[in-house]
């Protein structure tokens, strides 16, 4: 019995090891889109698959450290991430972010 | 020039807003054992104003949110100060802080802190100074 419960412990470490390398590759490959992408919409699109990379991190880091606390940050880095990607929508949109008066 | 059509972006912020001033309030109490704190509240309910100036426009939310933002970052300030001189009331040097155990009806038995009356004033002082900014940056005219 001790010896399923070390097996199915270790694998999950070692999961969540290579999940975070993978999305750490993702991450470097989608930095790369934001600095050079051709179009400002490119950038758009990555920097909000930037942060859903950065979600899927903590979450992996809570597995790993088994610890409940991160779970309020990946909920702040989601209400960022929604803010900021209407923010870059609408500029690309209207090219100004507030407007004065709508109507 | 046409018309803007936001009608998704109107609606979901005006639920939206009200989940990012209860997270906000929720993080400014589990601060100081836990993720959270007066910093990071205050910026989380200056995201969801500025979310409301960018679905609604300047005058709308003007009309709605009367504040000078520039008094905010004073009287934030003012708090925080004040907290460091009120431990002079109990013979105890400049900010020293002390905590203890409240029951609260419905809420249990509650841990509270000083530090929290100074969190209070990182926090204006933070909704203040993002708001500053962000709408100095973004004034157009």
């Amino acid at each position: 019995m001790t010896n399923i419960m070390d097996f199915t412990q270790n694998m999950v470490e070692v999961v969540s090891i290579i999940c975070i390398i993978a999305i750490s590759i993702s991450l470097v490959l989608l930095l790369y889109r934001v600095i050079k992408g051709p179009s400002n919409p490119d950038r758009a699109v990555a920097l909000d698959a930037i942060g859903v990379n950065i979600m899927a991190l903590a979450g992996l880091l809570a597995v790993l450290l088994v610890t409940t606390y991160f779970n309020d940050v990946i909920l702040l880095i989601g209400i960022l991430l929604f803010i900021g990607t209407i923010a870059i929508a609408k500029f690309l949109e209207k090219g100004v972010i507030i407007d004065h008066d709508m109507d | 020039m046409s018309r803007p059509n936001d009608l998704i972006l109107r609606s979901t912020t005006s639920l939206i807003a009200f989940i990012l001033f209860g997270f906000s309030i929720y993080l400014y109490f589990a601060g100081h054992n836990a993720p959270g704190g007066g910093f990071i509240a205050g910026l989380m309910v200056s995201s969801a104003i500025v979310l409301m100036y960018m679905a609604y426009g300047f005058e709308a939310v003007n009309k709605i949110l009367p504040i000078n933002y520039r008094y905010c970052t004073a009287i934030g300030l003012m708090i925080a100060v004040l907290t460091g001189v009120g431990s002079f009331f109990f013979g105890e040097p400049f900010l020293s802080h002390t905590f203890g155990y409240l029951y609260i009806p419905f809420f249990g038995n509650k841990e509270l802190a000083t530090a929290m009356l100074f969190d209070l004033g990182v926090y204006i002082t933070v909704l203040g100074i993002t708001m500053t900014i962000i709408l100095s940056i973004a004034d157009d005219r």
